[in-house]
């Protein structure tokens, strides 16, 4: 009887192990059949909104995309760095002065890490800052209206790519170069990079009211590459951290000839005593050339500043603020735990992972026990930094992150997986692979000193056969895990836009009371506006025309323009009169060489148009608004250049 | 007697809620309106709920050929019915001061609060009426024309109490807090009716 008993409990233990396969042992809650159900882990039934936004950034794109998560469905293209035409950004006169650099109009970038703006080291949600890596540029992006309201160009620097991450009160952005380049720029042969060339890493402060950023001094650096960068938090707050490659200065088949030392270094800043020494006048100013572009926030028109000047310091100017500690091969990311204690350097040539310690950086400062020095950077011993690594844990270790619990996430590229590790102890405690070969990965506010720790995702480089194909090219793909329990679980594929490097994650109840619905018309400042219909003229200057124009479902005010000619230049300044949420109008002109242009309610934008041929042209809507959208149209009549047609506008002249 | 008095006095005071309150409320709401549009109407006025509330009723109505929503000085109701909710209020309390000091019967009271219905009431037939012509006197170049199922053309006048589904929208129209504060205080003079009614049969009877 007893061993009946046994067989039919092991029969019945064969069953459940076989029914709760995908239930890999969750902390808490429901078991069985219900737990393995993820897809209601990820469903977002309609009508409902998800738990967190997702930042993602789009690579090539140049643009920020908005993710609700867990479900991974894609909200809005946020246009940064790139001209938009889905709503005329970059080619609307009021936008067109953002992209404007020190080289002129650049219409695109690539824009890589997002980060969210903090207070005592938490998010905050009201802005988001993001790099762009081709022309240094750095972006910040309102959380209230969802629009880049400001890009600043960094001088001296070249692939912005250790950026842009925040000080935990947002006290400082960083825009740190990946390529060194000789500063000031010059004429000089590439062999002699060696000494001669120089990294800036650019320190930009944060109004704490309007987010407005300046560049407050950069720190020329030794000619080494600037990878990523993080900024110390907690106990470690005032310092900043940069990993670094090619610190054997090569020029030429980087692969190989900055593949050759077994350590480069983490550069250790601190920028709390360079800010010291700033403020009582320190460092140079020294010519330099970059825009700085600002969207006035009561005229909706942005405008570009050349600024012509830069403070620059050099490390040998403020002793004791700059060190390096050895990391082992090609450190990629450079990543601070939330305690701010612990420094993880992802070589991603080396076998293990390695771990600085804060404590045990500042006790070797202390103790003066450096190894030698760098262009006069004092170097520190790997051993009296080294807190711990991480033994055998995958190949190509690239980024961490943090759940706020003691444990670290860190992709590998080269094994496509993330591997869970626990600080202090060092071990392995989960590994998951990703579909693949994977970047970086994010925890909502896991760039933080609180993260929230619930869910994970990668973000993976290659896609291939995880969706229906679509031709040799296709977007990236995203995994997004679920990281409450003891192991990861794979919850959800989603694909992003762009080429994603990073993204900045948090919850949506600090973000979404507060965004923005509509522009009120009544506090519309822009110079060109016309708040309602009667304020409506066309206005000849030269063969300068400009027309006030008003939208309102389902018609243009005025609708009948004559008495523009060819060879005019034709702006219309159009102001959506809707006071309502989620009404734009659109704008388009038959022939004009730009783009349409999306009213937001409330806000006026302006579209050049330059007629070409004699003759009668229409524009309309474009953004389906009323039941009467396809009515929502209007003609311009075109003149020869010599004729005296009169200027006369009107709207529904022959209905009375 | 003098309770009586004081509880007139409460009732026609609380009339005064209709200088800060809505009388009326009308909310519109539709499946891409799933905050509903509405009006609130007061004696000196009618406001949108949210600001730009009746700025989009109105959007929204010209489709239909129905007149914008008007301003209190389009009204003459609108400078009438605060003099006479004032007037009503200081006669109210006058009369339960009167009772108060035992100068007059409480027969008033009752009288106070016929006067009061019979003005409510034409007031109601006088909002009824706008709301008729708002819904029906359309604009005859209005963009959507449609007719009932008998053939005669659909009008769309607004619930004057509860729910009605007027195209698309719901629309549900009920009394707001000074509405309810006005019914309240009429409530109170009955009360203060029954009272003194009662204190008088009382010394009769001894
Ligand atoms: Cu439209």
């Amino acid at each position: 009887m007893k061993k009946i008993l046994k067989i039919s409990v092991a029969a019945l233990c064969v069953l459940v192990a076989f029914t709760s396969c995908n239930n890999s042992g969750k902390s808490g809650g429901k078991s069985g059949a219900l737990a393995s159900n993820i897809a209601e882990k990820v469903y977002v039934a309609p009508g409902e909104h998800d738990s967190h936004y997702a930042f993602i950034s789009g690579g090539y794109s140049g643009n920020l995309t908005v993710y609700g998560l867990p479900s991974g469905r894609l909200f809005k293209e946020i246009p940064v760095f790139s001209q938009f035409p889905t709503n005329g950004y970059g080619y609307s006169e009021e936008s067109k002065p953002m992209l404007e650099t020190s080289y002129g109009f650049i219409p695109w970038d690539d824009s890589h890490h997002p980060d969210i703006s903090q207070t005592n080291g938490v998010l905050d949600g009201r802005w988001v800052f993001i790099n762009g890596n081709n022309t240094p540029r750095i972006a910040r992006v309102g959380l209230r209206s969802f629009e880049t309201e400001e890009i600043i160009e960094i001088p001296n620097s070249a692939g912005n790519h250790s950026s842009s991450f925040i000080t935990e009160n947002t006290e400082y952005v960083v825009a740190g170069t990946r390529f060194s380049v000789p500063v000031p720029q010059r004429d000089m042969p590439i062999k002699d990079y060696k000494g001669n060339f120089k990294g800036a890493l650019t320190f930009i402060s944060v109004d704490p009211e309007h987010g407005h950023m300046d560049i407050k001094f950069q720190v020329l650096m030794p000619g080494f590459n600037y990878d990523l960068s993080h900024p110390g938090r907690g106990k470690s707050h005032g310092w900043f951290f940069f990993t670094t490659y090619n610190t054997e200065e090569a020029s030429t088949l980087l692969e190989v000839n900055a593949s050759q030392n077994d350590k480069d270094f983490i550069a250790a800043i601190n920028w709390k005593k360079i800010e010291e020494y700033v403020n009582n006048g320190g460092g140079t100013m020294m010519p330099a050339n970059y825009a700085h572009n600002v969207l006035d926030e009561n005229t909706h028109v942005t405008t570009s500043t050349l600024k012509k000047e830069v403070r620059v310091i050099n490390p040998s100017e403020v002793p004791g603020a700059i060190y390096l500690l050895p990391t082992p091969k090609s450190p990629h990311g450079c990543d601070v735990d939330p305690s701010g204690e612990y420094i993880v350097g992802n070589g991603k040539l080396s076998a293990n992972l390695t771990v600085h310690s804060f404590t045990k950086m500042l006790d070797a400062i202390e103790n003066e026990k450096f190894a030698g020095d760098a262009y006069g950077i004092p170097v520190l011993n790997f051993e009296d930094v080294l807190a711990g690594s991480v033994e055998q844990p995958g190949l190509g270790p690239l980024h961490t992150e943090f759940d706020g619990k003691g444990n670290a996430y860190t992709t590998f590229f080269i094994s496509s997986e993330v591997v869970k590790w626990k600080l202090g102890t060092w071990e392995v405690i989960d590994r998951k692979p990703t579909y693949y070969s994977v970047g970086h990965l994010t925890i909502p506010g896991g760039n933080s000193r609180e993260p929230f720790g619930k869910y994970m995702f990668a973000m993976n480089k290659i896609t291939k056969d995880r969706y229906l194909p679509v031709g040799p090219e296709m977007e990236h793909s995203a995994q997004l895990y679920d990281i409450s329990g003891e192991k990861m679980e794979l919850l959800l594929d989603f694909p992003t836009h762009g080429e994603p490097h990073y993204a900045a994650a948090i919850p949506a109840e600090i973000i979404k009371e507060n965004s923005l619905k509509f522009y009120k018309l009544a506090d519309n400042k822009h110079p060109r506006k016309a708040t309602n219909e009667s304020e409506t003229k066309v206005v000849r200057d030269g063969k300068n025309v400009h027309v006030y124009m008003t939208l309102i479902r389902s018609h243009f005010t005025p609708d009948n323009i004559e008495g523009i000619k060819v060879g005019d230049k034709v702006f219309f300044h159009v102001t959506n009169l809707e006071q309502d949420f989620d009404v734009p109008h659109g704008f388009a002109m038959i022939g004009a060489n730009n783009a349409e242009l999306l009213i937001a309610p409330g806000q006026t934008r302006t579209l050049t148009w330059e007629p070409k041929q004699v003759g009668v042209w229409p524009f309309y809507c474009t953004d389906f608004c009323s039941a009467l959208h396809q009515e929502m149209q209007g003609y311009v009549r075109v003149s020869p250049a010599n004729s005296n047609v009169p200027l006369k506008w009107s709207l529904g002249e022959d209905i009375e | 007697m003098k309770k009586a008095g004081i509880i007139m006095i409460i009732g026609s005071l609380l009339l005064l809620g209709l200088f800060k309150f809505p009388l009326w409320n009308i909310m519109l709401g539709a499946p891409q309106y799933p905050d509903p549009l509405g009006m609130n109407i007061y004696i000196d006025g009618i406001q949108g709920v949210e600001e730009f509330d009746l700025q989009n009723i109105d959007g929204l109505n010209h489709y239909i050929g129905m007149k914008t929503i008007p301003k209190a000085d389009e009204m003459w109701e609108f400078a009438v019915f605060p003099k006479v909710i004032l007037g009503m209020a200081i006669l109210g309390v006058v009369i339960g001061l009167l009772g108060f000091f035992k100068k007059i019967s409480y027969k008033f009271f009752l009288g106070w609060f016929v006067l009061m219905s019979v003005l409510g009431i034409l007031g109601m037939y006088d909002f009824n009426n706008w709301l008729i012509d708002y819904g029906s006197n359309l604009d005859p170049n209005a963009i959507l024309k449609l007719n009932n199922p008998d053939g005669t053309p659909m009008t769309y006048k607004p619930p004057l109490f509860g729910f009605q589904k007027l195209l698309n929208f719901d629309v549900t129209s009920l009394p707001h807090t000074g509405g309810y504060l006005m019914f309240v205080g009429m409530t109170l003079t009955l009360v203060a009716f029954w009272l003194g009614r009662k204190t008088s049969l009382k010394k009769a009877t001894q």
